[in-house]
């Protein structure tokens, strides 16, 4: 089985979203992977590190962490912060719904990390932080 | 990013990737640009954006929103495959019309 992993953890300004997304990218790169899958993950991280930075980090200075292992075909890809928590997942994940409306936030985060990815999953405590695991399945492979 | 503008018209021809970072750096100069420019129409150009995610969306809706207060619209031109697939994705194409070319976006046709 092939395998490898990376971990990157940086500070929650919003220059690092950019930074986040070409780092998975520049990793994930080592699989056959098609320009549009390297997109769809490119707008997945960039998503769930935007989450954290906008509202995980509302107001506040912390770190996200970003992990991203390689298993074989699929792509495996973690984005935490220690921030306020999400109170109600189920809410949050709701196409359009957003907390935060004056921020022209468009409440698609999640919904385009679901369509983008083959599998999202939200773990969040409020005052402990957020944690969203994705799983994407290269077509070709190594 | 540059604004052109003719008339009652603002081009907004974006050069970024447009995400949380870079919106939040162009909003408040395209609204300016609206008001005092007495703006009814906005188009964005994204024939340089290679990456957008949904704050590009946001984006897009909080401009909408603007120009309805004020009677205008907004559509959009050079919008890449990739980009497609999210603006579909996300239902923008039902408020604002995205064209072919710039020449199609300034006549409102097509």
């Amino acid at each position: 089985m092939y395998s490898n992993e990376m971990m990157i953890r940086f500070p929650s300004k919003s220059a690092n979203e950019g930074f986040a997304r070409v780092a998975v990218a520049a990793f994930v790169a080592q699989l056959d992977v098609t320009v549009e899958e390297l997109s769809d993950i490119k707008t997945a991280v960039s998503e769930a590190v935007t989450n954290s930075i906008v509202h995980g980090y509302e107001n506040v200075k912390g770190y996200i962490t970003v992990e991203c292992r390689i298993e074989d075909d699929t792509v495996h890809i973690t984005v935490s912060d220690s921030g306020h928590g999400i109170s109600d997942i189920e809410k949050a994940r709701q196409p359009l719904y957003t907390s935060r409306p004056e921020l022209e936030r468009s409440g698609m985060g999640f919904t385009v990390m679901e369509t983008f990815m083959d599998s999202v999953e939200v773990t969040s405590a409020l005052g402990v932080g957020t944690t969203v695991k994705m799983k994407k399945k290269i077509s070709a492979g190594k | 990013m540059k604004l052109d503008k003719k008339g009652e018209t603002l081009i907004v021809r974006l050069d970024g990737e447009l995400d949380h970072h870079y919106a939040s750096q162009i909003r408040e100069s395209i609204d300016a640009a609206v008001i005092t420019g007495n703006i009814k129409k906005i188009i964005f150009d994204f024939t340089k954006v290679g990456f957008m995610d949904s704050s590009g969306i946001g984006t897009i809706m909080g401009r909408f929103k603007l120009m309805q207060t004020v009677g205008g619209s907004v559509c959009a031109f050079g919008v890449s495959e990739r980009l497609d697939k999210l603006i579909t994705m996300c239902g923008i194409k039902k408020i604002i019309n995205i064209y072919e070319s710039e020449h199609d976006a300034t006549k409102g046709v097509g």
